[in-house]
């Protein structure tokens, strides 16, 4: 492989295939961010749905119903989270980060308990690729929008459909203003804490659902820390697309183009750029953003502020 | 009041048997004894001189680095990339452990454990401390974000980068005797690092509590606003404060290079500086709270494997119960409210 054959379908293949998960997630987390509430658990929720989504798609012989409890299963998460940050009003990076080390443990825990050291069965039910008739048969794009992972599509159709309903819609709105100005909000009626309750359920639900791709999307397994971290990245993608759900695919995209070229670039003779240096690429670009040096992000106003009702 | 410090104490104690009591009930459930489980992990972090300075091992690397959080959360800040400066500190060390040659051990071993302590330190200050003192960049983002780069130059150094050993195992040359941080019980892993964590939590307590700088500190911590009205350069504080932090998980990174590793090799999953966070939380950023909670969690890494082995129970156990000594410290108004209603019932009785 040389220079001009790095660009190959394959590579927008697993560019897409990569971004999938973190765009996923990261839409969820602008609907948790955007009411107020910073959502470093959504490592751990992923964590939760991918193991979640296998012992279900295994023991139901069913990746739909596997799917459906990964999502649930997020979403059970994040009550936890939200129970903590937002009814307590905890440190919300520290109960996120109880959330990642538990789910880390549960997972691990019931891997070891329920499968033994063999793994997860190897007739795991995996979801379904989907063929768009027309697109699949054009030339360079069929290649890479024609066919793939049911999920896939559902999170190229989410893109819009959060955009419009957090820019869009009145209960949009009002969650947005919940997490500019609680007070403001309160004032006008607006139960803050519930839209915060909401927002935080939402994140849960999309991280399920891109642990679901990953455990039972691209593989039929789940092995231990199986997400590695891209709860983090998506994360990362959320800030870089400056809290927007358009924006943090297109970041979520971008990263993913880094993690399908460091993949190809190990394939490349004559070409001596180490695949670690790229994967650092969307970590170094989220600190530009966040400097200011790349492009302006602004994190809603009470991002991160528990809401104290007379303050 | 007496009663606001005994749960300053009862606060973090009652969140550790909690979490050890939610584990019980998943042991249970997974159809395993809770009590032997626990016995064969007090045995395997306590039993014997050798599980004992195994214990010790694990916690000496999150003593330092535990330190260098709490520190930061002092300030105010919250660094939670104390990951990415103990690699930094552990590149650096190594380095200077294989690469610097002829060297007395009076030289070279100070050398080796400043050079991976400084390393720590710029990388927590260079980028995330001067952008957050001048940007207001988020800390938790950028030092979380530096944990990543860290890592990956970490790898990319060793796996055919310019610090791989000859041959095709992915690790660093070995550091030379000049630079081991000898054993402090002979036989075991246990090196000299646990006296330098012991001495870092003397020099944290003093220059927190002793000194003008750490007075601005906890100012700074208290109220960036109104240490700045007082004149403060809170700019100059955020970046010294991360200064510090990311010097001690550098030498946390150090000494366990120079002491335990004795190269820099693919161990990245053994997230010291992850859990330095929680050692902090629970230590409630008081220096000897930091020593005592290290212990606690160097002895749940160490007797896990114990644990798996004779009670047949997943080590990951650990993890999970880690995991709610997390949440009931951060939603530490669970244990407050129980802890309220029992004393207005004691006092009704």
């Amino acid at each position: 492989m040389n220079g001009s054959e790095i660009f190959n379908a394959q590579l927008w293949m697993t560019a897409l295939s990569s971004a999938t998960p973190l765009a996923l997630a990261a839409l969820g987390g602008t609907f948790s961010e955007r009411t107020g509430v910073v959502n470093i658990a959504m490592e751990g929720m992923m964590l939760t749905g991918a193991f979640v989504a296998v012992l279900a798609s295994a023991t139901l012989h069913s990746a739909f119903l596997g799917l459906a409890a990964a999502i649930l299963s997020g979403m059970l998460m994040a009550v936890l989270f939200a129970w903590g940050t937002i009814r307590y009003k905890a440190d919300q990076v520290v109960v996120g980060m109880a959330i990642n080390v538990l789910a880390a443990g549960l997972t691990g825990y019931l891997l070891n308990a329920i499968y033994g050291f063999t793994g997860t069965p190897p007739d795991t039910p995996r979801l379904p690729d989907v063929t768009i008739p027309g697109l699949a048969q054009m030339p360079g794009i069929g290649a890479v929008l024609g066919r793939a992972d049911l999920l896939v599509y559902v999170m190229l159709l989410l893109v819009p459909l959060s955009h419009y309903f957090l820019f869009r819609t009145p209960l949009g709105l009002r969650m947005r203003a919940v997490g500019e100005h609680p007070q403001a909000a309160d004032t006008a009626g607006i139960d803050v804490n519930r839209l915060r309750f909401l927002g935080v359920l939402i994140s849960g639900a999309l991280s399920g659902m891109a642990g679901a791709y990953i455990s039972i999307g691209v593989l039929n397994a789940f092995n231990v820390n199986m997400t590695n971290g891209r709860g983090y990245i998506a994360l990362a993608a959320m800030i870089f697309g400056n809290w927007k759900p358009v924006g943090a695919f297109l970041a979520a995209a971008l990263f993913g183009l880094a993690n399908a070229l460091a993949i190809n670039l190990q394939g490349l003779e004559g070409w001596h750029v180490s695949k670690d240096f790229v994967l650092m690429i969307p970590y170094a670009l989220t600190i530009l953003a966040l400097a200011g040096i790349v492009r302006r992000t602004t994190p809603p106003a009470a991002d991160g502020i528990p809401y104290e009702p007379g303050h | 009041m007496t009663s606001t410090r005994a749960t300053a104490v009862l606060v973090p104690v009652l969140s550790v048997l909690l979490s050890f009591l939610v584990g019980g009930v998943i042991v249970v459930i997974s159809g395993h004894d809770p009590l032997a489980a626990y016995v064969a992990l007090l045995q395997g972090a306590f039993g014997s001189v050798f599980n004992l300075a195994n214990t010790l091992t694990v916690a000496v690397p999150l003593m330092l680095a535990g330190l260098g959080v709490a520190f930061t959360f002092r300030a105010g800040l919250f660094n939670i990339g104390a990951e990415g400066q103990y690699w930094l500190g552990s590149i650096a060390a190594a380095w200077v452990g294989y690469a610097v040659h002829g060297l007395p051990v009076w030289v070279h071993l100070p050398l080796a454990l400043l050079a991976g302590t400084l390393a720590g330190a710029l990388w927590a200050a260079l980028i995330p401390g001067v952008l957050k003192a001048w940007t207001g960049a988020h800390e938790v983002i950028t030092t979380m974000m530096m944990s990543y780069i860290a890592i990956n130059l970490a790898r990319y150094l060793i796996e055919g980068g310019p610090m791989m050993a000859p041959g095709y195992t992915p690790q660093s040359p070995a550091v030379l005797p000049t630079a081991t941080l000898p054993a402090l019980v002979p036989g075991t892993q246990l090196s000299w690092g646990l006296v330098l964590a012991v001495l870092a939590a003397v020099a944290v307590w003093f220059v927190l509590y002793r000194t003008t700088f750490g007075f601005e500190v906890r100012a700074a911590g208290l109220n960036g606003r109104a240490a700045r009205y007082a004149g403060m350069n809170v700019a100059r504080i955020i970046v010294l404060a991360m200064f510090v932090s990311g010097a001690l998980a550098g030498l946390a990174g150090a000494v366990q290079t120079l002491g335990v590793n004795h190269r820099l090799f693919d161990a990245f999953n053994a997230g010291y500086g992850y859990t330095a966070i929680v050692v902090a939380l629970l230590g409630k950023n008081n220096p000897w709270g930091v020593l005592a909670a290290a212990v606690l969690f160097g002895a749940l890494n160490a007797g896990a494997s114990a644990m798996q082995m004779q009670a047949g129970v997943p080590a990951h156990l650990v993890d999970v119960v880690q995991g709610m000594i997390i949440f009931f410290i951060a939603v530490d108004g669970i244990i407050r409210s129980v802890l309220r209603r029992t004393r207005k019932e004691a006092a009704q009785a």
